[in-house]
């Protein structure tokens, strides 16, 4: 029996000494490879701000600095609250109110990866929308900008919710609030901010996460071309406790994004597309492995071939939006008149395409190029012709036609002409140049030339310009 | 009360320090860590726990098929079908799938099932392990009626107990409720329970009830929220009867009203089981 015992314990000493020689095989990780860890506190102010430092408050640029204060009169707990005045629009200290909170101190920040929302309760001296309000901006990086839109506040404390997109990649943030909001109907007002913090409300599902918006878009492209997505509708959406449907804008670092085609279009994490070959691909995205509604679907036609390079003097030249002149100064190249229905995108800024700058109106149905709110209208009086190339990116159909109309004066006795180019003159994925007569356009005046129209009426909607010149024979 | 009141007066002395013991035994089983000995219930008579692929076992289960009168009673908007595409078991669970299609003259397609006439009992612990969809407009639930005595009976004399109903619009509060004649429809008897830190459309939840004579306990997941007795109820006590189960998945109706243009489709249901105890006379 001793024996048998001592047989036994032998036996668990060297069962022993072999696990110990097999787990001793785990190495730990380095102090290097090791995450560093940042504190979990939720508050961001209760009474007053929780452990932001001493140099926390950034105001954007154009906003009222000082709009921010603690109110120790107010509050929905405790003894004070976060106060903003926003100013009145024509407030010379800033039309606007706006700033981040960011923790002091490079290197700071918070592990946010345990909650699932910023919360705070507000209130407001009158009913009015706020811009936005988020976090995630620390006007470093800001990979992990969120903004809640529109935020209906009343005169009463409300408590609101802000989701956190993928709270999973908030290892290290600084930037824990950001808001921004303007006046109403050019009059300022107060609201009130208190008990912000982040929670773990367990109450937030369903996501709904979108790219473009939601909407699967197919675009013809170059070789070349950079598109930024987070410029083209990048949201998450989460069911809150009360049934509504969240919106909140997301940066595309919350995003997983995968081109099914990488030798055409490849994303990087920032959410910018770069085509590489001709080819097609099409873009797609996640957020925590929840598959995105919307894509991108790209159409690259391979190395863009540019319009013809113009060869007049430039001493007779005036020239709008040429690689081959020096430009003259331009209000815009597309006026955005989205309230007379205007539907058209692009030229804002022109796109870098091969050796030079080209503009790419999409969606056309009308755009001005202005020049007439804070530079020099355009004096042609001299000129006797206008010059455009335009590359259509469709099919040309009989009734096709672009329209170039030039206001004179514009909102001063102003006056219009217009030419109309028809379908024959246009090529389907073609340059064409036009040198069209001033007088054609049947103006008394064109001293003081203020806007160039580009009126499709839908009948084309997706074209390349380049080399907008005046000049003289 | 008057009699209880000299009752009490006239307690002797001697009978104090016993009182005072049951207090404290009162008090302390109170306690969360004492086990509650009310599941008296402990002998299945009907389970299904939905293993078997395909159709719904139709030993158990009936449908009702189309749109009632005015919308089931309730101006519901669906159209009931047997098809796979609103109701079949897969994977483990009985899937109820409202969808949003044009069909036979409703917007709307779904699927309600019934053990009318194929199960059918008096009393017993009912309980189904259920994860709800969400929306405005939707309106799940699992309910049973009492038997009709072959349409000499009508509702609400028949008797209604809602063991679970919930608002797509509001995830995280489901309801427990009874009807019978002078408590029906606006005036019935009803309870809610709200979930903390959860919603009923992200996971499976409990919903159950321990009923017998003169009682209908309702409790969620552990959680015992309601008791109903016939002193609870301003009419006659109509739940000493055989009743049947009804599962279903309603879209719009008076209660929940219409979906609106941020309610998704399809929406399901998904029940794990329906398990019924009845009392273990041995």
């Amino acid at each position: 029996m001793k024996n048998i015992k001592l047989t036994y314990t032998k036996m668990t000493i060297l069962l022993g000494c072999i696990f110990i020689t097999i787990a001793s095989c785990e190495r730990e990780l380095s102090d290097e490879a090791v995450f560093a860890t940042f504190p979990t506190a939720p508050e961001v102010f209760n009474d007053s701000p929780v452990g932001l430092g001493t140099d926390f408050y950034f105001p954007y640029i154009n906003s009222k600095a000082t709009a921010w204060s603690v109110d120790e009169k107010e509050s929905y707990e405790g003894s004070a609250s976060m106060r903003f005045d926003v100013p009145n629009a024509n407030d010379p200290e800033g039309s606007f109110a706006g700033a981040i909170f960011r923790i002091d101190g490079e290197g700071s920040g918070r592990n946010l990866t345990d909650y699932d929302a910023l919360t705070f309760w507000a209130k407001a001296t009158q009913s009015v929308t706020i811009g936005e309000i988020g976090f995630g901006e620390d006007f470093g990086e800001n990979k992990y900008v969120v903004g809640r839109k529109a935020i209906d506040l009343t005169t009463a404390w409300k408590k609101y919710i802000i989701p956190i997109p993928d709270p999973s990649k908030l290892i290290q943030e600084r930037g824990l609030l950001r808001y921004s909001t303007g006046s109403l109907l050019g009059s300022g007002y107060t609201f009130w901010l208190d008990e912000v913090r982040y929670e773990k409300l367990g109450t937030l599902a369903q996501p709904k996460p979108k790219i473009l918006n939601g909407v699967d878009v197919e675009e013809t492209t170059f070789i070349g071309t950079q598109i930024n997505l987070s410029e083209r509708g990048l949201t998450q959406t989460f069911n809150l406790p009360n049934g509504v449907n969240q919106e909140v804008t997301a940066a595309p670092s919350y995003f997983t994004f995968e081109s099914s085609n990488p030798e055409v279009a490849i994303v990087n994490e920032l959410g910018v597309v770069t085509v590489l070959d001709a080819g097609s691909a099409t873009i797609t995205a996640t957020i925590a492995g929840v598959k995105a509604a919307g894509s991108l679907t790209l159409q690259s036609l391979g190395n863009f071939a540019e319009a013809p390079v113009p060869t007049r003097d430039p001493a007779n030249v005036i020239s709008i939006f040429s690689d081959a002149y020096t430009n003259v100064p331009v209000d815009y190249y597309n006026g955005f008149f989205t309230p007379d229905g205007q539907t058209t995108q692009g030229g804002e800024p022109p796109l870098t395409l091969g050796s030079g700058q080209v503009i790419n109106y999409t969606q056309l149905n009308f755009v001005g190029i202005g020049t007439f709110l804070n530079v020099s209208s355009i004096d042609a009086s001299q000129m006797t012709h206008l010059h455009v190339d335009i590359n259509v990116q469709e099919a040309v159909e009989s009734g096709d036609y672009i329209t170039l109309q030039l206001l004179n004066s514009v909102g001063n006795n102003e006056t219009s002409g217009s030419v109309r180019i028809t379908d024959n003159q246009l090529q389907s994925n073609q340059w064409v140049s036009l040198d069209v007569p001033l007088n054609d356009f049947g103006l008394a005046n064109r001293d003081k030339l203020g806007l160039l129209f580009f009126i499709s009426d839908n009948t084309i909607s997706n074209i390349y310009v380049d080399n907008i010149y005046y000049y003289k024979e | 009360m008057n009699k209880i009141t000299a009752y009490k007066f006239k307690l002797p002395a001697i009978a104090l320090p016993s009182l005072l013991l049951v207090l404290a035994f009162v008090a302390a089983s109170c306690s969360t860590d004492q086990t509650q000995t009310v599941a008296t219930f402990n002998k299945l008579s009907m389970a299904d726990e939905f293993d078997v692929d395909g159709a719904p076992n139709s030993s158990i289960w009936n449908f009702d098929i189309g749109t009632g009168q005015n919308g089931w009673g309730n101006n519901e908007l669906q159209y009931y079908t047997n098809r796979p595409e609103n109701v079949v078991v897969q994977n483990g669970v009985l899937i109820i799938t409202a969808r949003e299609e044009n069909f036979n003259g409703s917007a709307y397609t779904s699927a309600r099932l019934l053990t009318k006439g194929k199960f059918q009992q008096q009393y017993g612990r009912w309980e189904a392990r259920i994860r709800l969809p969400y929306g405005k407009g939707i309106w799940p639930a699992f309910w049973l009626l009492g038997d009709d005595k072959n349409g000499t009976e009508i509702w609400p004399e028949i008797g209604e107990i809602d063991i679970m109903e919930y608002l797509g619009d509001e995830p995280t509060r489901a309801f427990g409720t009874v009807h019978g004649p002078g408590y029906s429809a606006g005036e019935s008897i009803s309870k809610s329970y709200q979930l903390q830190n959860d919603r009923f459309d992200t996971g499976f939840h409990v919903f159950g009830i321990e009923w017998g004579p003169e009682y209908i306990n309702f409790y969620i997941n552990d959680v015992l929220y309601n008791q109903i007795t016939p002193e609870d109820v301003p009419g006659e006590w109509v739940f000493d009867d055989d009743f049947y189960i009804i599962l279903n998945m309603a879209v719009g109706g008076t209660l929940p009203g219409a979906p609106n243009a941020e309610t998704t489709f399809p929406q399901r249901m998904l029940v794990d089981y329906v398990r019924v105890y009845e009392m273990n006379k041995n």
